[in-house]
């Protein structure tokens, strides 16, 4: 009897989930339709729900105000433009399934994935159907410089370009030896790395120090100690604030007057309200201030008139990649894979985040980042 | 040589704070046989009281040289009465109950404290003002050792030569000593055990708030998540010691001290917490009890 009961539940589990399953099914179809003559699909990809949505929905909000201001003006070379979502949670395999209902769904062009992870998984499936793919926020490096995905774009510029930047920048400064400081986090770590491999290839220039601390950690007098000792002209640390400024104000303490660089975890407000008097001098990289832009300030009123909110993170970006797409579109003057490539390598489009082309690996040629210097109690870019 | 006194003198100044810490665990180990896990939480108090009365002193004028003196005295004052009063509501009614109950309401106590102060103040970090004097005969040799550090040392040293007095002379003292000895025995002859255990508490607390307000001025800057790291080390050079031996929690601060900051200076800052773990395990390996901590046979 039991037995026979725990095979109803189950059986019955699977016929619900069965349903539920084409029940979803019938309503996206509905949404997207095949795409008749007049319509121009454009998907969007990244995670609609669960904790990450937060990052995915302004690239949803976002496609919406490009969509409706396209078809304000008469549309895509007189097709409609309509927004077909789909949700992949930021989790690589739901990912893949989102990929496959835009082959199936014959989307043409798909503004996403959100997370780095989630790109990656689906772009096979994309190159493999042809499928031209744009992300506003998938920063990995490898998903443009591998060269494995010529069909894959993105608007925001990816981890190394800051490295880059900051090595650039030492040089700039006439620095031979740097000690090179994280936070063994992800991100700290990460862009240390890049930074290390950078000032190692750099001629003439040399990290005496790489090592990662303990964030949290009572003080970090010894790493002060084995910094000075290294005989480095300069520190670059990849990492958050309050690591960063328990180091600069250690350093600023012994006596240490060496410049010191971070990346855009300490180019913060509260970078410099912890640090008071020691931040200053401090220079920190960070994405190029864009608020000045005609466009970034007609999509920011777009979006509180529509939504009744400020835009959330990865807007900008979002909306640039939208408009980069359908003008595209509106370029080549059609849908083929080969035409839009070549579209988006060749055009330069005024964009939120400014005005940008697509370089040789799909990364936007003009976004990135500057470098900022606390003067006065406040980061002042420096040009 | 210069390098070896500087990471010397950087490990002394880090373990003397976590031996000010040390020594409340290990006191309330040795009276009660209880670990009290929110005692990191009452020194991160003590370290925003501080801060909040260092503001108001500012607000109000007063000359830097007092500062010191009254922001200490009302952490101090104010962590106490907090540990008082943890003792009353979170392990008294707990005392006749198995080691396990106290135990985690312990815990439960050190994230409700968190969660309290990250509502009551803000989860952001806060920028804490240097309230330690600085020497200027002192600045010539600031590589070595600054006058923040050499300030921590001495408050530290003064603060364990007043403890070990207090206890070995004072009557508080020897009704401590002989409740760590036997409890029952004490209540027999006549002391009263609640009274000495929430005295072992006061102090103990007492001593996280120095240590919460001197670190706080040395590193400038605290948040409401500084207890648990701090607690977690401090705990460590406790056990390192021998928990319940007030000697062998300022030895333990300092061993654990030394060993990070030479870990961090001749290997790698990457592994400041492997070593100074590896040590732990070491030395519970060979001396289970501790460095000075005496074995005791239990009665099953």
């Amino acid at each position: 009897m039991r037995g026979k009961l725990t095979l109803f539940a189950l059986v019955f589990a699977m016929a619900s989930l069965l349903l539920a399953g084409c029940g979803g099914e019938q309503k996206e179809e509905k949404k997207t339709e095949a795409p008749a003559a007049k319509k121009l699909v454009l998907g969007v990809a990244g995670a609609h729900s669960g904790d990450l949505a937060s990052y995915g929905l302004p690239t949803v909000n976002a496609a919406k105000l490009v969509a409706a201001k396209f078809n304000a003006a008469g549309g895509v070379n007189g097709m409609t433009v309509e927004i077909a979502a789909q949700d992949d949670q930021c989790k690589p395999e739901l990912a893949t399934n989102a990929a496959t209902k835009m082959v199936s769904d014959e989307v043409k062009i798909v503004l996403g994935h959100i997370c780095s992870g989630a790109t990656k998984a689906a772009l096979p499936i994309y190159l493999e159907s042809r499928i031209v793919c744009m992300s506003p926020s998938a920063t990995n490096p490898p998903l443009t410089q591998s060269g494995e995905y010529p069909n894959f774009f993105r608007t925001i510029a990816p981890d190394d370009a800051q490295a880059r930047l900051e090595v650039d920048f030492a040089r700039k400064l006439g620095l031979t030896k740097v000690a090179v400081i994280h936070d063994k986090g992800d991100y700290g770590k990460g862009f240390a790395s890049f930074c290390k491999d950078f000032a190692d290839q750099e001629p003439g220039m040399e990290v005496v120090l790489f090592e990662g601390v303990t964030p949290g950690a009572v003080d970090y007098s010894a790493v002060v100690q084995k910094i000075k000792n290294s005989g480095a002209e300069g520190v670059i640390f990849g990492g958050y604030h309050p690591e960063a400024s328990k180091i600069v104000s250690g350093m600023r303490k012994k006596g240490l007057e060496i410049p010191f660089m971070s990346d855009d975890g300490v180019k913060d407000e509260t970078f410099i309200k912890v640090a008071g008097k020691y931040a200053e001098g401090v220079y920190a990289t960070g994405p190029r201030d864009f608020s000045a832009n005609a466009l970034y300030k007609e999509a920011v009123e777009a979006h509180r008139k529509e939504f009744g909110t400020d835009p959330g993170p990865f807007f900008p970006e979002a909306y640039s990649a939208a408009i980069a797409l359908l003008k595209a579109v509106e370029n080549a003057k059609s849908m083929a894979y080969d035409d839009l490539i070549e579209a988006l390598h060749s055009n330069y489009v005024e964009t939120a985040v400014g005005k940008i082309k697509f370089d040789g690996r799909g990364d936007a040629e003009g976004v990135g980042f500057s470098v900022y210097q606390v003067q006065n109690g406040q980061y002042v870019e420096i040009k | 040589m210069d390098y070896f006194l500087e990471l010397f003198f950087g490990g002394l100044t880090r373990g003397s704070i976590y031996a000010l810490i040390a020594l409340g665990y290990t006191m309330v180990y040795g009276i009660i046989e209880l670990i009290n896990f929110a005692h990191g939480e009452i020194y991160m108090i003590g370290a925003f009281t501080g801060l909040i009365v260092a503001g108001v002193l500012t607000h109000l004028g007063f000359p830097e040289g007092s500062m010191l003196v009254i922001a200490l005295t009302c952490a101090v004052i104010w962590s106490a009465a907090y540990g008082f009063t943890i003792e009353k509501i979170a392990y008294k009614p707990l005392r006749g109950a198995q080691r396990l109950s106290p135990l985690i309401s312990a815990i439960g106590m050190s994230i409700f404290l968190q969660n309290y102060v990250m509502l009551a103040q803000t989860s952001d970090f806060l920028p804490f003002p240097e309230l330690l004097p600085r020497f200027a005969f002192l600045d010539r040799f600031s590589g070595v050792l600054g006058s923040s550090e050499l300030v921590i040392i001495a408050m530290t040293a003064l603060v364990c030569v007043g403890l070990s007095l207090f206890i070995k002379y004072t009557k508080i003292g020897k009704a401590m000593r002989a409740t760590a000895q036997n409890r029952k025995m004490a209540m027999l002859v006549g002391i009263n055990v609640d009274m000495v255990i929430s005295a072992t508490f006061v102090i103990g607390s007492s001593l996280a708030a120095v240590g919460g307000v001197l670190i706080a001025s040395h590193i400038g800057q605290i948040n409401y998540f500084i207890g648990f790291i701090a607690g977690i080390k401090a705990f460590t050079a406790a056990v390192l010691g021998g928990i319940g031996s007030i000697p062998g929690a300022m030895l333990g601060g300092l061993i654990l001290g030394w060993t990070e900051a030479f870990a961090t200076g001749y290997v790698s800052s990457d592994y400041e917490d492997v070593f100074a773990f590896c040590l732990l395990v070491l030395i519970l390996i060979f001396r289970p009890s501790g460095l000075m901590g005496k074995e005791k046979t239990q009665k099953v």
